[in-house]
């Protein structure tokens, strides 16, 4: 008995060992300020949307008539956020061909409707304030949390351009603290002879928003990336809180008939 | 409405089946939480089949087609998602119930004689349950569907001689593709759930001509029946005392799955994977391919056992082992007590041994093997190999072991002696 409860503990102690082994190179994402019951900050969203994303990225399973979930009534939809086609149960395509797209970026503009459930919000927020200005890149932009990423920073006339900071550390948990410090988007990065990088963006040009500003526009856009991805979602969490509180009065009504029944058997 | 039922008995012996099957079953009074499993896993099977059924009605088996109609069953069809996240959560919550009832057989030794065709019928239900996910996840056609299929029919072709023929044989092409996708798709909905509801069918029959084990492992048959009622003193009839139990069961189970459906659906990436919103894409392979949660130990096995002869085939046979193997139980096992509770600490230590190999090569079947990083290299023998994949390895040969050397440590085992009657 002796010997395998060793065995055992051995192995359990071999395990939490390894487990705390040191992590390499991570991004320390901000999380996305955004409300998914906020309607007024889903329309703004679905505004940027399609001004700024729906010309070269798709949302091929999203209709336009959908957005009357967000309280926009069908006459706004038609006159203001339609650009691409004239039908309103029609889904949100775009003229580019993935071809096209191919030729033009290096790699076509992956389609958003579900973008949000592969990467996540807090990413994508990050990555649209990520963007900052690299003369050695194809676009001239280059990107923290996508590095070498082939799109352009689309939304530069609102943000401005940002420059990135580096600063090295020569230890780990300098580096660490100092990125928190940045209190934004920040990325700790591996470098020679055991020393860190912190690496962020600052403003170096202004844009027509302030940075307040623009991460309020970014919010927005990814609070409605987010609503597109599972339109059913609040619908779900609601009717969850139903079905819960049902399932609870069923329990109580079932349970007290089996104490009553397994009275004969006790 | 008697003189109905007295038609039809005496035409379809319809009050016998269900006397024989449940009505007048005679189970033992003792069932604890962990008999609980085998009515949830039934409750399960028709969940899916159902929500399969309307799923079938809008899915369209087409690979330009068959991601995007997914897409429009979560928008477009009424209640669609209910639906869908009903099958996705049902898929993940039948292997944890699968599991548990298993753990349970385990426990009380519920495979031993005379139940050995019950358990064989239902390892049997558990290889199905497994052809039927894996088939099941390739069809909404995301980038996980497409490559987590490509892995395991890859598996097939690292057999010697023929495996290059078999891969093209199961494919239907020299890749994945709609060819594939049509037949999981037959397979998914037809083949497989109707050998699975043939089996269980069979599992059930097998169960209620032997009667049920119990956490004592006392036999309730042996014992003299009441001359009045006709029951044995430690048996109870299944109808009312475990419907009645078996429905608060079902709730509990509901509330749970419930929690999970409407607030976490996807269960962090666990229940669907992110990469799933991707559709299939044949020339673009994930970094990081994972299969679902309740393959991963056999995964982690696979990835753990090094090639050798230029061949990875020695993987696929380790993983085909450790499943295969649980058919053997009722002979391996050659302890003179049945439950845990009479067991001495050598079974004891060795099923803890196999539960915490299962549950940490579940975990390293999920993430990357370089998630420990290296051992350093002036380790002997160890220096600069994946910590994930020695740990693999290790546990990979505890769970055999706890298998292969069960007829020696179940008989030198100290057990206690069994009991006449139940403990309640």
């Amino acid at each position: 008995m002796k010997r395998y409860a060793r065995i055992v503990a051995v192995a359990l102690l071999v395990v939490s060992g390894v487990a705390c082994a040191v992590e390499t190179g991570e991004v320390r994402l901000v999380p996305a300020p955004v409300n998914r019951l906020d309607d007024e900050s889903l329309q703004r969203g679905a505004r940027n949307f399609v001004n700024y994303c729906l010309n070269c990225h798709s949302a091929r399973y999203m209709r336009y008539n959908r957005l009357t979930d967000l309280g926009i009534d069908i006459s706004m939809i038609q006159d203001n956020l339609m650009f691409a086609t004239d039908k309103v149960g029609n889904a949100m395509t775009v003229a580019m061909t993935p071809i096209q797209g191919k030729a033009w970026f290096g790699t076509p503009p992956p389609d958003l409707t579900v973008e949000a459930r592969v990467r996540g919000r807090d990413w994508i927020y990050n990555y649209l304030i990520g963007f900052y200005r690299d003369e050695k890149t194809a676009t001239g932009w280059n990107n923290i949390v996508f590095p070498n990423v082939s799109m352009p920073h689309v939304l530069w006339e609102l943000s401005g351009s940002n420059k990135l900071v580096e600063t090295d550390f020569d230890d780990h948990e300098r580096a660490e603290a100092a990125a928190i410090a940045v209190k934004s988007l920040a990325l700790v990065e591996p470098k020679p002879g055991n020393k860190w990088a912190v690496l962020s963006v600052a403003p170096d040009v202004p844009g027509q928003m302030t940075r307040i500003q623009y991460e309020a526009f970014v919010a927005d856009l990814v609070n409605y990336l987010d609503y597109m991805a599972e339109p059913a979602r609040n619908t779900r969490i609601h009717v969850g809180m139903f079905v819960l509180l049902f399932l609870g009065l069923l329990f109580a009504f079932a349970y007290w008939t089996k104490r009553e029944y397994w009275k004969d058997v006790h | 409405m008697t003189k109905l039922l007295r038609w039809i008995d005496d035409r379809f012996p319809l009050t016998a089946l269900w006397e024989s099957q449940w009505g007048k079953y005679i189970a033992p009074k003792n069932f604890n939480f962990w008999y609980y499993f085998g009515s949830l896993a039934a409750f399960v099977l028709v969940l899916q089949i159902v929500t399969g059924i309307f799923l079938t009605m809008n899915y369209k088996p087409d690979s330009v087609k068959a991601f995007e109609s997914v897409e429009y069953i979560m928008r477009d069809v009424e209640w669609g998602w209910l639906i869908r996240y009903m099958h996705s959560t049902g898929a993940s919550m039948f292997f944890i119930v699968v599991y548990l009832h298993m753990l349970r057989g385990l426990m009380y030794g519920s495979y031993r004689k005379p139940r050995e065709l019950t358990w064989i019928f239902g390892v049997l239900i558990y290889l199905c349950l497994m052809a039927e996910a894996f088939f099941g996840y390739l069809l909404p056609w995301g980038q996980m569907s497409y490559w987590g299929a490509q892995v395991i029919v890859n598996l097939f072709s690292t057999v010697p001689f023929f495996g290059e023929g078999l891969g093209v044989w199961i494919r239907g092409d020299y890749t994945i593709s709609d060819i594939t996708l049509n037949r999981f798709f037959a397979f998914h909905v037809a083949a497989v759930p109707l050998v699975l509801i043939a089996i269980v069918a069979a599992h059930l029959m097998a169960l209620h001509e032997t009667g049920s084990n119990n956490p004592d492992g006392v036999e309730i048959k042996k014992q003299p029946k009441d001359p009045v009622t006709g029951l044995p003193p430690d048996g109870i009839y299944s109808h009312p005392y475990y419907t009645i139990k078996d429905i608060v069961g079902v709730i509990v189970f509901c509330a749970i799955f419930s929690v999970i459906m409407f607030f976490v659906p996807d269960m962090w990436g666990y229940f669907i994977e992110s990469n799933n919103f991707i559709p299939a894409d044949p020339l673009k392979t994930p970094e990081h391919i994972a299969p679902v949660w309740y393959f991963t130990p056999y995964y982690a096995m696979l990835r753990a056992v090094p090639s050798f002869l230029g061949s990875q085939f020695w993987g696929v046979l380790v993983m085909a082992v450790a499943v295969l193997i649980f058919f053997f139980m009722p002979w391996l096992d050659r302890g003179p007590v049945k439950s845990i509770r009479y067991r001495g600490a050598l079974y004891k230590s060795w099923l803890a041994a196999f539960v915490i190999s299962f549950l940490i090569l579940g975990y390293l079947g999920v993430v990357p093997v370089t998630v420990w990083g290296q051992f350093p290299e002036n380790i002997p023998i160890l220096g600069g190999a994946d910590r994930a994949t020695v740990v693999a390895r290790f546990f990979t040969v505890v769970y055999l072991l706890f298998f292969m050397l069960m007829p020696w440590y179940t008989k030198w085992d100290k057990t206690k002696p069994e009991p006449d009657r139940v403990r309640m």
